[in-house]
């Protein structure tokens, strides 16, 4: 199918028209505060306060971006071959098991720097294995990626479930969770980060994963422009059947690019588990697997939108418990709205307002050529 | 007679939970056999599970909640239909965003207006649909084996349910022998074929999201209005995408469909009765399995391993008329 619309430059592409998606999907969110009968300004005031006004706060929305840059990526390498994994949430969920018995495995006896590579390889294992099976039903069986992850959050999360409740949980225990882990399971806290720029962390969990995070996003920056691999994945997302062309085996691809997605995914667990919790609890993901896909179609799949996409939904995550603490009308669930609303205005609506710029764009460039011509006669 | 007893109130409570499964999955039919796939089935059901629920318990009236359940739902689906087929957004992206904004919103507006903690102020009698009972039901049950079920199987249920099995073969008689059907079939495996022969793709594609805007819309109402009194925060619990489970499971075909909720139905319902009681011969299964085994099968067929499942040719591809 061709794209029915004309080229516009870089900064506009990626810079101006997120923009203004970003910026009608707050507009419609304050409208839903006003509906409310609370004061959007104020709301905002309580959003940028409550996640940049203290080092603690800092460190908060550091720790939510953390989680999401992980399932921002899992979501972007997908899309870059062509595939909508919407199964983050349950990859991530899946992964917390290889987290969870590396440190029960380890934490007693080891320092945390011998536990936590073993939790990556364990995390990033466990959630490939939950995205392997659907990429492997689409490749080989022809059945849709979407639906099929779909079912799997469905599965995992059951899974999940009966793993807490009957297997992982220490006997004698009624709350259907794993132990808490010993030193060896608990995380650094980057406190000495906060700190060059003259910050208190405070009592917030902030880790080292987050360095994790911001590797991970070179990593798949490197491999998605930088190696044949990422070229044949992109070769894909374009065009499967240039890619068949071309001599590119659409079922391997189809099922690499799963598992690295799922295993971005899992590694997401790490976060929580090892760095704020210390122990594997129910529902730990949180919708953090969902909220990847929203930062992901803001970051447009590029590691440089991503990280910042992540940040502005730690923003949310954070400041919005502030808004809820100050404004009692206005619950968490308010972020859950934002989070729809930019989804919506940001990926299917992204070209709502793109004739209108392009239109404006064409305008100019006429002038500019106008200019030009004048000057040379 | 034990047996039976339990049989039938292990089919009674089948056919309950099954409802509102029917409705979403026959309103997620007419879209995606237009070429739109919808995943925002969860959402558009919540949304009017809501708007029925706050507008009954302010009007003490079920027929305003039925009606503002559906303008809801309506509305929602208008959406996914203005970000799918005008703007040719993707349409998987366009779902699941409805969804989120519909979750988040129930609670918000819910409490904002209410202040039950997301919930809407408990339904009076007036304000709710009422079971309708068959004539003779309580003098026919003192007969064996056909008395149980005339009285508790087929009478005793809300209009709505009998309205949702009615919905099975009217849904079937437009899309398979109406003119408006075989066009909303048509546009959804070959959309260019459509347009060749002078009929609005974009159109037909609006009237069939509409179609499942009503269908969600009684699915909403049904959750909030006849099953429980009132909205309670995130009472669809999945049930949409169980629908498109069983959407995909019954191959897009009506009848199936209602065989495929049935099915599920009948987990759900099993899977509360046998919490905890062991089963002969396989002992206990955990309820998770039970409660996953909706999933799993969707799973195992759209492998193609019972069976094979063909979506509509055209779903998910926005049409894009060449210039």
């Amino acid at each position: 199918m061709s794209t029915p619309y004309a080229k516009l430059p870089g900064w506009v592409e990626y810079g101006l028209i997120p923009l203004i998606n970003l910026a009608v999907a707050f507009l419609v969110a304050g409208l839903v505060v006003l509906l409310v009968g609370e004061n959007p300004l104020e709301a905002a005031y309580h959003l940028i306060n409550g996640a940049f006004g203290r080092g603690e706060y800092i460190g908060f929305t550091l720790y939510y971006a953390t989680t999401f840059i992980f399932t921002g990526l899992a979501v972007a390498v997908a899309f870059h071959a062509g595939l909508f994994n919407i199964g983050g949430e349950g990859q991530a969920y899946v992964g917390g098991i290889g987290v969870a018995l590396a440190c029960l495995w380890l934490d007693q006896t080891m320092p945390w720097y011998v536990v936590f590579p073993l939790a990556i390889v364990g995390s990033a294992f466990f959630g490939a294995l939950w995205a392997f099976l659907p990429g492997w039903l689409q490749a080989k069986r022809g059945s849709h990626i979407v639906i099929t992850t779909i079912m799997f959050n469905f599965i995992a999360s059951s899974l999940m479930v009966y793993l807490l409740t009957r297997v992982l949980k220490p006997l004698g225990s009624m709350a259907p969770q794993t132990r808490t882990f010993a030193e060896g399971g608990q995380l650094p806290k980057l406190d000495w980060l906060l700190s060059i720029f003259g910050l208190n962390i405070g009592t917030a969990p902030f880790n080292i994963s987050f360095l994790l995070a911001l590797a991970a996003a070179f990593a798949v920056w490197l491999l998605i422009w930088r190696t044949r691999l990422g070229y044949e994945m992109r070769t894909m997302g374009h065009s499967p059947s240039a890619a068949r062309y071309a001599g590119i085996s659409e079922s391997r691809i189809t099922v690499i690019a799963m598992m690295i997605s799922g295993g971005l995914a899992g590694m997401m667990a790490l976060n929580p588990i090892m760095g704020e919790q210390f122990r594997m609890q129910l529902d730990f993901v949180q919708g953090a697997g969902f909220v990847g896909i929203a930062v992901a179609l803001m970051g447009r799949s590029h590691p440089g939108g991503i990280i910042p996409a992540a940040i502005l939904f730690g923003v949310l995550y954070q400041g919005g418990a502030e808004i809820a603490f100050e404004m009692p009308s206005i619950s968490r669930d308010m972020i859950v709205i934002i989070q729809g609303l930019v989804i919506l205005f940001a990926g299917a609506l992204e070209n709502m307002f793109r004739p209108a710029i392009t239109r404006a764009f064409a305008a100019r460039g006429q002038r500019a050529a106008a200019v030009v011509q004048t000057k040379g006669a | 007679m034990d047996f039976l007893h339990v049989l039938v109130v292990l089919l009674e409570s089948t056919i309950r939970v099954s409802v509102p499964l029917v409705f979403a999955a026959l309103a997620g039919l007419f879209t995606e056999r237009a070429g739109v796939f919808d995943i925002g089935l969860e959402g558009k059901m919540l949304g009017a599970a809501f708007a029925a629920g706050a507008a009954a318990a302010v009007t003490q009236s079920v027929w305003v909640g039925l009606v503002a359940a559906i303008l809801v739902s309506v509305a929602l689906s208008l959406v996914h239909g203005y970000a799918s087929i005008t703007q040719r957004g993707n349409q998987i992206v366009s779902g699941v965003a409805i969804n989120f904004i519909v979750a988040g919103s129930t609670v918000i507006l819910g409490e904002a207006w209410f202040r039950q903690g997301g919930r809407t102020p408990a339904l009076a009698e007036g304000a709710r649909f009422q079971t309708i009972n068959f004539p003779d039901a309580d003098m026919i049950r003192e007969i064996p084996v056909l008395g149980p079920v005339y009285a508790d199987l087929l009478s005793g249920h809300f209009l709505l349910t009998y309205l949702a099995f009615a919905m099975v073969p009217i849904s079937w008689w437009i899309l398979y022998r109406t003119r408006f059907g075989l066009r909303l079939r048509a546009v959804g495996e070959n959309p260019g074929a459509v347009d060749t022969a002078g009929i609005s793709v974009i159109w037909l594609r609006y009237r069939a999201v509409i179609c499942c805007g009503i269908l969600c819309g009684f699915a909403g109402a049904y959750l909030s209005l006849a099953m429980t009194a009132g909205f309670v925060k995130g009472m669809t619990a999945g049930k949409g995408y169980i629908a498109l489970a069983a959407l995909i499971f019954a191959k897009w075909r009506p009848l199936n469909i209602m065989f495929a909720c049935l099915l599920f139905g009948f987990l759900d319902a099993l899977a509360i009765r046998l919490q905890g009681t062991p089963l002969p011969l396989i002992g206990q299964v955990p309820v998770q399995l039970m409660q996953a085994l909706p999933y799993i099968l969707t799973v195992i067929l759209l492998a193609g391993f019972i069976g094979k499942a063909i979506p509509p040719k055209a779903g998910g591809v926005p049409y894009v008329k060449e210039r």
